[in-house]
Parts: C-alpha cells; structure tokens; sequence
C-alpha cells in the first residue's frame, strides 16, 4: 500500500478519542470490584466491621494504601505517554512508604519489649502480602491489558507502575477483611504484599507492554 | 524544528484527537515526511524498510492517538513513537527478504506455475502463521479476487478497515518469516 492511500484510509470514519484517564479507571474499577468480591465471598469481612471504622487506625491503614494506589495510578498514567517521566509518581510512593515505615520504628520503640514481636507479626503475618498478592492480581493484569492500547515505551517502568497501583488498591480492599491495627504490621506486610505485585508488573512489562 | 511548526503540528493533533479527518490526514502528510527524513538518516541507504517503518509509525501514531497530551510538546511524542518503532525494528534483527511480500504472494497464488501443489502449500503453511481472520482476508482477496468492499462485508467491517487489516497482514507475513 502506498503511503498517501494508508494516510487516506486512517483519516477515514475519524472518531474522537477517549481520555487515557478514562482508558485505565476502567480496568481499575473492574479490578477493584473483583477484590472486593474476593474479600466478601473468601476471606470475609472482619468481623467488627461495623465498629471498626470508627477507630482512627482503620483509616491510617486505608490512607496509606490508598495513596500509594493513586501513586501508582499517577505513575501508570504518565507511562501511558511514549515520552512519560514517572519518577516523581515512585519517589511519592517510596516517601509515603517511608513515613509510615517511621511510625512503624516509633510505635515499636515505645512500646514494652515483650510486646514488639506481636506488634510487628500480628496474627496473620503469614497470609497478609500473600492474600495481597493474589487479590491484585487481576487489577494488574486488566491495567496491563489496558495499557497495551496506550502507548508506554519505558515497558518495565510502566509494568511496575501498574503493579503498584494494583498493590495500593488491593491492599485498600484487603483492609476490609484484615483486622491488623499496628503500624509496624502494615508497614512490613502491607508493603511487602504491594512490592510482590510491583516487582511482577515490573517482570511482565517488557513481554506483556510490548506493542503489536 | 521551528516553533510555528511545532505549533502548526500540534494544534493539527489536536483536531485530529478530537475526530476532524482533515486536519488528521494533513498532520500524517506532513509527519510522513518528516518520519521519511529521519528513518532515512538512520539506516542503510535506500533502504526498502524506511517506508515500511513510515507506515509502521504512522499506524502507531493513529492507533495510540489518545495518549498525546496537549501539555505535552507535539514532536517529542510523536519522534518518541518513531524511536520505539526504529528500535523494535533494530532489535527484531532479523535479515528480511528483500523482495516486496506482494510479489510474493502473488507468485505463490498462481495457478499456472507447474509445480502447483508444492507451491498452494508453501501459501498455506505461510497463511497459517497469521491469525484466521488475517489469512481469509488474503485468500479472499488475492485468492479468490474479491473486492476490498466485499471481502470486508464478508468480514463484517468496513472497507477501510478491511484495507488496513489486509495491510498489516501482508506487514506481519514479511515479519522474519522465511519462506
């Protein structure tokens, strides 16, 4: 085909296009509302859930994780770009990691010795980045699938971003089955389960991103 | 490039982002040009790949639209698009045939060559490396002679659509595929 006549044939039935925004909250939301359901049928709610929002740490963890979702989706959104700088997105999330890792130290530091290891481990240590994991699983890869219509040249950068963002919404959602309540916990095993997911974003980017 | 260009250039994406075909198909006319130059500064001259790599970045250009931002410098994004496709073709390596794929097909599609079933099978087992719905489109067409239109109705798409198709269809069989 000649150029002219491709020229011609793109420019043909032109449609306006959708925001990249619109691209990814898409995915998000549909991503989002699978874990929850995951959290409803398997892992259940807490069971003081009721009463639990009223506690000021119910809200702390829900911060925490949802802001390194919005760092994430900030990150992904710019990626989406061909000439995309993220690294504001990521060095956001690492701070806000780093303030609540801070608190972690402090809470641990005050408290009685006997008391620290509870305090770090919780009662649910060994499921909690794993449950994480597996919740945002399906986020990742809807972001992903999302993202192969948008165009990310930085491919593992960007397959990272998402798997953060997947990570902050998961862990949101999970906070609705898990009744942890000290900082050192969440800063350990909430942080841990986000960096799986981001580390596997990061692994799938340059295969899955790869444009056709 | 100069700013009124840069200017001219992005106000043209934007219109074309907002579903006005003739500002999209002058903004491809001209980055056609312009991608010309700048893929023909990078590789062997006279180089066949050069118009194929114009056409690979132009259809990336119209595919991946939406993610130009108009805070965002026109050109950079659009020689972004260029240098990923300039690279992915460096990296894909392979040496390609430098015959054009059409002749190719062509010759394998006919008839009247002596050894014909040898050849009606070299066509099928290179057919069968595309997606179906790719392969009927090229049976359909360089096969069986039907129109675009009507190859494209029988596809259930338009007959633009049905040209593009058949276009990255006989893009993807030159793709490092030896015959």
């Amino acid at each position: 085909m000649r150029t002219e006549d491709l020229i011609a044939t793109l420019s043909q039935d032109l449609k306006p296009t959708p925001s990249v925004r619109q691209q990814l909250l898409r995915p998000a939301v549909a991503g989002g509302l699978i874990a929850f359901v995951l959290v409803a049928f398997w892992l259940g709610f807490r069971p003081d859930i009721l009463r639990a929002w009223a506690a000021p740490m119910f809200w702390v963890k829900a911060a925490y994780t949802s802001l390194i979702a919005l760092a994430g989706f900030g990150c992904t959104r710019i990626l989406a770009s061909p000439i995309g700088e993220p690294w504001k997105g990521f060095m956001a999330a690492l701070a806000i990691f780093g303030i609540l890792l801070l608190g972690g130290v402090v809470q641990l530091a005050l408290a009685d010795a006997v008391d620290r290891l509870p305090l770090l481990m919780g009662g649910s240590w060994h499921v909690c980045s794993q449950n994480i994991a597996i919740l945002g699983a399906p986020i990742l890869i809807l972001t992903l699938l999302a993202l192969r219509t948008l165009a990310p040249t930085k491919l593992r950068a960007t397959g990272a971003a998402a798997g953060l963002f997947a990570g902050g919404v998961a862990a949101t959602v999970y906070g609705l089955h898990c009744p942890e309540h000290a900082l050192a916990f969440v800063a350990v095993w909430y942080s841990l389960g986000m960096a799986v997911l981001t580390a596997a974003g990061a692994l799938a980017g340059p295969w899955a991103l790869r444009w056709r | 490039m100069s700013a009124e260009i840069e200017d001219r250039l992005k106000a043209l994406m934007i219109r074309g982002q907002a579903g006005e075909s003739a500002a999209w198909n002058e903004l491809l006319t001209r980055l056609s040009r312009q991608l010309r130059g700048y893929f023909a500064r990078r590789m062997e001259s006279g180089s066949a790949d050069v118009e194929d790599l114009v056409q690979e970045t132009l259809m990336a250009i119209h595919r991946r639209r939406m993610t130009y931002d108009a805070n965002q410098p026109f050109s950079a994004w659009a020689y972004a698009v260029a240098r990923y496709k300039l690279i992915d073709h460096w990296r894909r390596g392979r040496i390609r045939k430098h015959v054009p794929i059409d002749d190719v097909v062509d010759w394998l599609a006919d008839s009247s060559t002596a050894e014909e079933g040898a050849t009606r099978a070299d066509l099928d087992r290179l057919l069968a490396t595309l997606p179906k719905r790719q392969s009927q489109l090229i049976r359909d067409v360089k096969l069986s002679g039907l129109s675009l239109a009507e190859a494209g109705a029988k596809a259930g798409m338009t007959e633009g659509a049905a040209k593009v198709a058949l276009h990255r269809a006989m893009k993807s069989l030159t793709e490092g595929r030896t015959l």
